[in-house]
This record gives C-alpha cells, structure tokens and sequence, in this order.
C-alpha cells in the first residue's frame, strides 16, 4: 500500500454567525495516498469547499477547527504556527477555487501574478522566475506564453484563467493539489481540456489530488477513491466502483437515481424528495434521515456508525447495518442491544413532496 | 431572391432566419454589429419539447428572448400559432408565451410575497373576477408546482433555491400559457433538486399542453426533456436532430466533440470512452471567421469551410446538418 501523504481525523469546523452556530463539518476522516485522486461529492452545502479550506487553515474569520487533526506525512499541521503554514500553503499543497477570475488580480499582468507566486515559495528570482512563469505557462497549454505573460486576466477566457491558476498552483511542485469545483464555472469542452490537463500533469508530477465537485460525472473520471459528503459528514466511502456499482448509503443511492442519464430516456426520474438540509438545526440521528425513504425508528436516534458492506467498502447508514446483519456478518442483539427489525421503520420522512 | 417563408399550420412556435445584432462602441464615433443570432430557424410543435444546448456565448439566451421579442430582432421572422409576431401583435401573445429564467436567486424580488410574485401576471392581464378568484387562482398555481398553500404570504428569500424555481414556474403558468422559453430554468440546482423540478416540467407538459423551448447547456438534461435537439455554436444552428439521434449519430464535428465531453456519472464508461478534446477557445463573436463559425476549432476543416459558411441540410429523417465535409 501506497503511504497516506494526508490524513484528516475526525475534523468538526464551524462557523459562528448571527444566527447560531453553522455545523459545517461534523466529524470528517479520510486518507489521502501519495500520487492518487481523492474525490469528495456531494451537494451544495454539504461541507466540501469547508473541508478543503480547513486542511489549507484559510477559513473565513467567523469560522474554526474545533476538534481533530489533519496529518501531513504524519504530522498534525493544525497545530503549526502560521508562519510554517505559510510555508505549507505555497509548496506542499496548492488550491484552485471554481472562479478563476475572482481568483486573479485583475490590475496585474498575468506574468507579474505568475512570478510573485514562484518567488514566494521558490529560491527563483528575477530573469529565473519569469523563465519558470514561461514553461509554466506552456506546459498547462497557453500557446505562445512569452507573449501572453505581459497580458492581463481580463484578455483571458475562462478556460485559459483556469489554466493560469493551475500553472501557478504547480509552479512550486507541490505534493498536494486541492481542486474545489475547478471546472464547474466551465463550458463541457473546456472543461474535458482542463480535465484531461490535470490528469496529464499528475502523471508528469505526480502530486495527490483531492478533487471537490458536486459532478457526479466529473468525480467518475477523476476519482481513484470517493468519499460522498452531507450534512458535514461522510457517508459512504469507497473506490469509484464501489460508490457508482454498488452504493451502499440511501443518500449515495438517491443521488446516482436522481442523474438523468441515457439509459433512463423515457423514464420518469427519480428525485430525492424534501429540501436541502439546516446546518443550524441538525437532526439529532442520520442527518439524511428527513429526506430519507428508508428511514427508520433508529435513524432519528442515533447518528449511524461507520459499518463495511458486504462487498467491502464503508457506508454509515443503518440500512446497511441491517444489511450486514441479514447477510449474517455480525450479530446485532449481542451488540449495543440495537436491534433492527422491519417493523422499525418510522415514516421518519417528514417534509415530503 | 429569397423565397417569402409561409409559415405551416402544424407547429406552434416558428422562427424564420431569426437575427439579432447588438451594436457594440469601438471608438467614439464607431461601432459594430456583435452578431449573437445570426440566421436561426427552428420549429416546435403544439405540447413539444425542443432542447437548444451550446456553449456559453454561443446565443442560446439571446434566442430566447428574441422569440418572446424582448429584444427586437435585426432581421427574420416569428410565427406563433400562424400569427406573425411583431411590434404590433406582441402585446396579445404575451399571455400566450412565457419564459422562466436561470437564477432562482436573483429573478425574484426577495421583499414580494409568493402571493404576490404569482399574482402580477394574473393583475398584469386581468385575469380574475373578482379577490375570491385572483386567490384560488394563485392557490391552484401553487399546488401545480408542488408548493405548500401555507407558503402563500411568505417572502421569496426565505425559500430554497428549488422552491424558488417553482416560484418562477407558477409565474409563469399564471397567464396560461401554451408556450414556456426555459432558460437554464434547472442549471443552479442540485441534481437531488433539479430531478423533482425537471418531472413536474414534464408533468406540467402532460397535463396542459405546454411547449417549451428548453435552453440549457448540460446535454444529459436536455436529452431527457426534450424531443428534439438544436445545437449552436457562435449564433448559428450547426445541427438539429431527434434527440436519441443526436445521442447516438451525431454528425456535426462540434456536436461530436460537445457529446464526447459530457462526463459520464459512469467509472468504466469515463475511462474507456475516447474523448474528442477541442482545441483552442470559442472566437469571439465581434471577429466572427469567414465560412464556417466552428473551422478555427474543426479537425476536418478545408479551404471550402473558409471560404463558405455551410448551410443546414437534410441528412434524412429531419437530422439537419451545416457542414460541408460530413
Ligand atoms: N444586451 C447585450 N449587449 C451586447 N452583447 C450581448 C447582449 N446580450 C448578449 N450579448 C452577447 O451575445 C452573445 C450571446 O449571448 P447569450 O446570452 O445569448 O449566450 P448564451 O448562449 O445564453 O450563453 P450562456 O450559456 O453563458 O448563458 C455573447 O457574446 C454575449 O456577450
Ligand atoms: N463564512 C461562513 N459563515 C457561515 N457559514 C458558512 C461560511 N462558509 C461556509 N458556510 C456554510 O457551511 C456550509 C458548507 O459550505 P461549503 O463547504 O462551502 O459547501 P459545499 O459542499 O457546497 O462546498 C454551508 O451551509 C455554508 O453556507
Ligand atoms: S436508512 Fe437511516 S441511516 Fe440510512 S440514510 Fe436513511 S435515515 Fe440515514
Ligand atoms: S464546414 Fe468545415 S470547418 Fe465547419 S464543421 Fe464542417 S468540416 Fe468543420
Ligand atoms: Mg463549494
Ligand atoms: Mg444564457
């Protein structure tokens, strides 16, 4: 097995507002390999972009880390200085954000904007950093970058802003690349370039890399390992495979039905009902539990464990606890005297359509 | 000599060679046209779905609203219903012809009621006999869009971003309409979201009648809503199908290209699908190529694409094409 070059352990962040307190990540934990792509998923909401931003420490004032570690090569960074975070920041781990524009000065040159980054986090310096700006610039495929780095982000179109930040955020080698939603403000033939662009530097450089998207269909062609987000928790966890052939959470399955696909033409779709849910009011028991079909008296109750299915990943949602008990892997009554029958089930879904 | 277009009795909605220019300034005393719509022709029949799918820029809005005549058009022509639709006749087709926008977030003044939001077309027309009635009305709206009656009195901004869009689509509804441009009306929402509004699109069409122009650039959405497919690059229709068709034989090299990008929500699919990825970025539209808009961007390009824009054919069954090499 491949090392884990980043570990998030049980990580809580909040945000405190006028109205209380934001929950947005409420208990996240997943490995990172050396060299390979991790994808979180989930919908708008459910604590992705806060979890990227947690492990980089650029939260917004009003939010903070309340508990857990973020390992890098072992170490806990969540408890390095600023200064060395700083240091973190440019050369072992790199973020791009979904607007590219929002993300690039625009009273700057992109050459001036590309070089100030390899400064700071590189020895490289003057004619060398420009140099560095330039084979940058061509190996994210902006044509005639001796030309282009004396031009501003306004003369670049989205695609070629999104190239600009990815050439800036590998500029200094970094082990680790943070993707959140870089292609969603795209175009889909933009979008397949500056995809196919990342897997293509990754083969040259061989940085990790956690990819944040709601795309279900970005997530299949970027993803080694999975891990699917709501309500700022993970719910299931697994290889591509695993989460797209054989998802084991309700909220993963309900996600997957709810794609239109081609082989569903002329079928109605099948939504997840209800609305998105409140991170200031979480229910007590599964956070999906008041969209959920099959909820049950349990799921109110008790957030699920973290429980592998038959065929081997992670799932926590108490359907597959009963799952795993019906298969004969554990024995549910010897447990915590949980038990699990049909007729638990609760018409635990309230706000249905 | 262009041939004086007759518009046929068996579609509702018919644009005819459908232009629209806007003037931008390049210098004090110049300006240029920005061709955004640049000869479009399309049907939709009475009940029918027509997905129109491009890239960002490409004119899909600018289409929209040049149907409905919120702008007015450089040149071509509209039929609705066999009425010719102009300065003059716009007024009394406006009940008939309706659009729901993007965003959910912003196309909704946050300090109305849904009441309200509901109710200004119904005021608008002069829809209702009497307070009894303009309620009841809106209520019915309500319930056809899947709200909650007691959400009546509340303020858009206390909504969902799903709701909202429900909200537009009452709007929409109220004047009865036999016609709905949808602009991205699903784009801004999450897939669990947009599936339920994208079913009671298709509910809606059931149970009234309702065509609708379905604008929106996520293929896989458009081919499950709609009938037939017009794709656009630059302001121009470069191809026009059935959408299972379009799916499984597309022709036009950037359709080709546009199908192959789309992410598959597959694992094996997406590794082993061969993609044709576009080089270079969309032109823009104030330096429009000569011939054919897509040959700075086309494999297959000759000297004849430069020199001749490509007019759309008939490659049989109604599957429309403009190119002149496939
Ligand atoms: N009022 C306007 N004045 C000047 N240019 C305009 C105007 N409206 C649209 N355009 C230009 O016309 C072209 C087509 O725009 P349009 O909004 O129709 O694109 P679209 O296909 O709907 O794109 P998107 O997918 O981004 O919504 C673009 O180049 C746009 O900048
Ligand atoms: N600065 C902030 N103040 C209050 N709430 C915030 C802040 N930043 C994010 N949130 C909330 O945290 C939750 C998770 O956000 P985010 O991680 O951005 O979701 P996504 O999964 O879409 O990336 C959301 O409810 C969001 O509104
Ligand atoms: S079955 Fe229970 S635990 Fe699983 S998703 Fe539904 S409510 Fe949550
Ligand atoms: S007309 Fe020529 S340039 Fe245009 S799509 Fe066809 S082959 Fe390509
Ligand atoms: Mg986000
Ligand atoms: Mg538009």
């Amino acid at each position: 097995m491949a090392e884990n070059i980043l570990s998030v352990q049980d990580l809580h962040t909040s945000f405190t507002t006028d109205h209380g307190e934001v929950m947005a990540v409420n208990g996240v934990t997943f490995n990172l390999e050396e060299g390979k792509t991790l994808g979180i998923v989930g919908e708008s909401g459910s604590g992705k972009s806060v979890t990227a931003y947690s492990i980089m420490q650029i939260l917004e004032k009003n939010g903070s880390i309340r508990s857990g570690k973020v390992l890098f090569r072992g170490e806990d960074i969540t408890k390095w200085p600023e200064s060395k975070m700083r240091d973190f920041r440019g050369k072992k781990c790199s973020i791009i954000f979904q607007d590219p524009m929002t993300s690039l000065n625009p009273v700057f040159t992109i050459g001036w904007q590309l070089e100030e980054a390899i400064k700071l986090h590189t020895d490289r310096k003057g004619k060398a950093a420009e140099e560095r700006a330039i084979e940058m610039l061509k190996l994210v495929g902006v044509n005639e970058p001796e030309k282009r780095i004396h031009q501003y982000p306004f003369e670049f179109s989205g695609g070629m802003r999104q190239r600009v930040m990815i050439a800036m955020a590998l500029a200094c080698e970094p082990d680790i690349l943070i993707a959140d939603e870089p292609t969603t403000a795209l175009d889909v033939t933009i979008q397949a370039q500056i995809l196919e662009l990342m897997k293509d530097l990754q083969k040259k450089m061989g940085m990790a890399i956690i990819i944040v998207t709601h795309d279900l269909g970005v997530i299949a062609q970027m993803a080694d390992e999975i891990i699917v987000m709501y309500g700022g928790r993970v719910c299931e966890r697994g290889t591509a495979e695993d989460i797209f052939y054989r998802p084991a959470h309700e909220y993963t399955k309900g996600l997957l039905r709810s794609i239109p696909s081609v082989d569903k033409i002329g079928q109605r779709l099948v939504p997840i009902s209800g609305t998105p849910i409140n991170l200031l009011n979480l229910p007590k028991g599964c956070a999906f539990c008041p969209r959920c079909d099959a909820a049950m008296k349990i799921c109110l109750e008790q957030v699920p464990p973290e429980t592998r299915t038959v065929d081997g990943h992670l799932a926590s949602c108490w359907m597959a606890v009963k799952k795993e008990a019906e298969a004969g892997m554990i024995n549910f009554t010897g447990d915590s005297g949980r038990s699990l029958k049909a007729d638990d089930t609760a018409g635990a879904g309230s706000g249905k359509d | 000599m262009e041939e004086k277009f007759t518009p046929d009795s068996q579609y509702l909605v018919q644009a005819h060679d459908m232009k629209m220019y806007f003037p931008i300034k390049t210098g004090w005393f110049h300006s240029k046209p920005l061709k955004a719509v640049d000869g479009v022709s399309f049907d939709i029949r009475p009940g029918e779905t027509l997905g129109l799918v491009g890239e960002s820029g490409c004119g899909k809005t600018t289409v929209g609203r040049t149907l409905l005549r919120l702008y007015n058009p450089t040149g071509g022509e509209v039929y609705f219903d066999g009425k010719k639709v102009d300065a003059k006749s716009i007024g009394g087709l406006r009940k008939d012809m309706q659009m729901v926008f993007q965003d959910p977030y912003s196309s909704l003044n946050p300090r109305m009621t849904v009441e309200d939001i509901i109710g200004e077309p119904l005021d608008v027309h002069k829809l209702y006999t009497s307070r009894q009635d303009r309620r009841d009305k809106i209520l019915h709206l309500m319930e056809l869009v899947g709200l909650n009656a007691e959400h009546a009195t509340r303020y858009a901004h206390e909504f969902s971003g799903g709701q909202r869009q429900r909200i537009g689509i009452a709007r929409a509804l109220a004047t009865n309409p036999r016609f709905i441009v949808c602009d991205e009306a699903v784009s801004a929402l999450d897939v669990s979201i947009q599936a339920q509004v994208i079913n009671m699109f298709e509910d809606l069409q059931k149970q009234l009648g309702v065509a609708y122009l379905f604008i929106a650039h996520d293929l896989l959405v458009v081919h499950h809503i709609s009938k037939r497919i017009a794709v656009m690059y630059l302001g121009r229709m470069v191809e026009t199908a059935d959408s299972n068709e379009l799916n499984s034989n597309p022709i036009h090299p950037y359709t080709q290209s546009l199908l192959s990008a789309v992410p598959y929500p597959d694992p094996k699919q997406a590794k082993e699908r061969k993609r044709i990825i576009l080089e270079g970025d969309v032109p823009s539209p104030l330096n429009m190529p000569s011939g054919c808009p897509f040959r700075t961007r086309c494999r297959y390009a000759t000297d004849e694409c430069k020199a001749k824009m490509p007019p759309l054919t008939d490659r049989g069954g109604g599957h429309m094409v403009a190119c002149w090499n496939k």
